[in-house]
């Protein structure tokens, strides 16, 4: 990455989505973007891969699943046999309800601790870049300048039939961008 | 803007009478939904807040007293028997554990099934899930008697043998079902939240506020890489919530149908306190916002489009309900056996049956009002309903539990059940607890999910672009 960095201001998602394909087509490096909200097709126009969260969600929630029913069995048939109504000790039907719980458990808090170590969110992190607005309704796509050595006023003008509303620069330092 | 309405095509009557109507009115731009959701936030709270606060922590007070009393004196206080070793205490829990349902079927369910109306009361009706889910657990709780000893419901190896827990009981699934549902919820909330405590660090003034929302964000900067990942992971939350709910209120049922009772060993409960509990949340979920959109000035975000459709909804579970009080009386009948078909003529015109036909009628008679779209468009009618659907559940659960227990196999055990006040303050309690936590709830968070229903406002729409910009891509 380089050292300074472009931010391009809309007021809308459609002209956010755009703008990223043009400048996709016209062969710039678009970093990242910055939405009030989940804008569908945002992905797709920025060339993101699905996420593989989902695969740490399966293994957690295999782990819950598989490990409870082994603790269950070593309770109920080894550690601690007790005939309950009858029923064999190894009785798996009645060892499923807790078996479900334990893996929807560890799936939802698996993925969830998955994301934030992902996308480094933790107490106290502070917001970077600075942009007051994106949490408002502003959508800012964020520019490599190194690529191309691109001039920021030939940016602005082809950026201008997207109703573009500021451009602007930033530096970014070790701390991320200011 | 003027100009290019003249460039678009009329579209026909018939053609637009064939969209959905707008799920947000008044015309609202995304600076404008966080300046609306954010507002009783900002501003000092109303009377009405104080005087609703007040009433729900006086009444919060009284069931601390009485929880308090009844720990010390154990609960003999209370005015169960040898015959009804289940009454008041049981009838809480159920019916705060299917207070808690809706939301979750409102917050993930919906969301599976790309229902847009949800984002407007989605965060309300998960944070009633959570406060509910909170209710519910105390109930069995304070009827171990021994509340301090509750830990000794987690396996964990221990100096008594070791003696593990009955992983064959169903009052054990209850347990590990209602825990991990709580906790689900709140991580469900809290990630639903993420994106709207962002807008709160960035928009506030008072340092303070923006130094609590900056640690609860977690440094949350809107990225499309982020939010790619969070929708994702949203979408497993939504997944995995789904059969939890399910489970959880089938787990509940199981309490009572692995038992020999007449009246409660059936393989139609599952099903039956599934649909029981998400009506009886919905009605909940309905009171709550009829009052919020009123008194937070919301009826922009919550308009009558989306009473309505949680009217249609709550209409449907009714009907299902209603079914399982059929199907209960005619299988007891065709089944034959005496006990059962005892039951359930005792409970329509037994000691009892006062609270059966308030059950009926507020659970399945009155909700057939809901077939007409005057009433469901009605917002007093509505909210009148919803509260008689609330009563018309509790004493679903009473009836279930209390005539099947109190009438059982052995005439010479028969006996009555008259709750005492302690039992009452309790009930009164928990709601001071429902109450005290939502209002509190509607003063420091975002009611709405501000992030979810900027996404399905309308847009304004603009002039057709330049083609010079799309030449030049080519």
């Amino acid at each position: 990455m380089s050292d300074r960095i472009l931010l391009a201001n809309f007021e809308q998602e459609d002209d956010l989505l755009d703008a990223i394909g043009e400048l996709r087509a016209k062969g710039y490096k678009v970093l990242d973007a910055f939405t009030p909200y989940a804008v569908h097709g945002l992905d797709n126009a920025l060339g993101l891969k699905p996420s593989r969260l989902t695969w740490v969600c399966f293994v957690f929630g295999m782990t819950g699943a598989l490990g409870m029913l082994w603790f269950e069995y070593w309770v109920g048939a080894i550690a601690w046999a007790v005939d309950v109504g009858g029923k064999p000790w190894n009785s798996l039907p009645s060892n499923v309800p807790v078996a479900f719980e334990t893996a929807v458990l560890l799936a939802g808090f698996g993925s969830v601790f998955a994301l934030l170590a992902v996308c480094r969110l933790y107490p106290g992190k502070r917001s970077t870049p600075q942009l007051e607005r994106v949490t408002d309704d502003r959508f800012v796509l964020v520019l490599d300048q190194s690529d191309a050595q691109i001039d920021a006023s030939q940016v602005a003008a082809m950026l201008r039939p997207f109703n573009l509303l500021e451009l602007e620069e930033r530096i970014v330092t070790a701390g991320g961008i200011e | 803007m003027a100009e290019l309405h003249q460039n678009e095509v009329t579209p026909s009557a018939e053609a637009l009478a064939t969209l959905r109507p707008t799920l947000i009115t008044g015309g609202k731009v995304p600076a404008d939904v966080t300046r609306d959701v954010c507002a009783p936030m900002e501003r000092s709270p109303t009377l009405l807040w104080w005087g609703a606060f007040l009433l729900a922590a006086s009444s919060l007070l009284v069931g601390v007293i009485a929880v308090t009393y009844q720990i010390a004196m154990g609960i003999g206080t209370w005015g169960l028997n040898r015959t009804v070793g289940w009454a008041f205490d049981i009838t809480n829990f159920v019916f705060w554990v299917g207070i808690g349902h809706a939301g979750t079927l409102i917050s993930a369910v919906l969301f599976l099934f790309r229902q847009k109306w949800r984002t407007s009361v989605n965060r309300s009706a998960e944070a009633m899930t959570l406060i509910a889910v909170v209710c519910a657990g105390l109930f069995p709780v304070i009827h171990m008697g021994r509340p301090w000893l509750a830990f000794w419901m987690a396996p964990y190896p221990n100096t008594r043998g070791s003696l593990w827990v009955n992983f064959k009981s169903p009052l054990l699934w209850d347990v590990f079902a209602i825990s991990t549902y709580l906790l689900i919820s709140a991580v469900f909330w809290y990630v639903g939240l993420l994106p709207d405590l962002a807008t709160i660090r960035d928009r506030s003034k008072s340092p303070w506020r923006r130094r609590i929302a900056g640690i609860l964000s977690l440094g949350w900067n809107g990225s499309a890489r982020t939010w790619n990942r969070y929708e994702t992971v949203y979408m497993l939350l939504a997944g995995l919530a789904t059969p939890l709910v399910f489970s959880v209120h089938t787990i509940v049922s199981m309490d009572f149908a692995t038992a020999v009772i007449p009246g409660w060993h059936t393989t139609i409960f599952p099903p039956y306190f599934v649909a029981g509990a998400i009506f009886s949340g919905l009605a909940m979920v309905l009171t709550l916002m009829l009052i919020g959109r009123k008194t937070m000035r919301l009826e922009n975000y919550i308009t009558v489009n989306h009473i309505d459709a949680m009217c249609k909804l709550m209409l449907a579970m009714g009907c299902i309900v209603g079914l399982a009080y059929g199907t209960e009386f005619f299988i007891a009948l065709f089944s034959g056996n005496p006990y059962e078909q005892f039951v359930f003529f005792n409970r329509a015109l037994g000691p009892f049956s006062w609270a059966y036909w308030t059950m009926v009628s507020c659970n399945v008679l009155v909700p057939q009002l809901l077939w007409f779209r005057s009433i469901r468009r009605n917002v007093a009618v509505v909210f009148v309903i919803s509260i008689l659907v609330n009563i018309g559940m509790w004493f679903e659960r009473f009836v279930i539990i209390v005539t099947s227990l109190s009438r059982d196999f052995l005439p010479s055990s028969w006996t009555g059940y008259v709750p005492t006040i302690i039992e009452v303050a309790t009930l009164v309690g928990s709601f001071g607890l429902f109450f005290t936590c939502f209002l509190l709830f509607c003063r420091f968070f975002p009611v709405i999910a501000m992030a979810e229903v900027k996404g399905v406002i309308e847009k304004p729409r603009r002039a057709p672009r330049q083609e010079s910009a799309q030449g030049d891509a080519a």
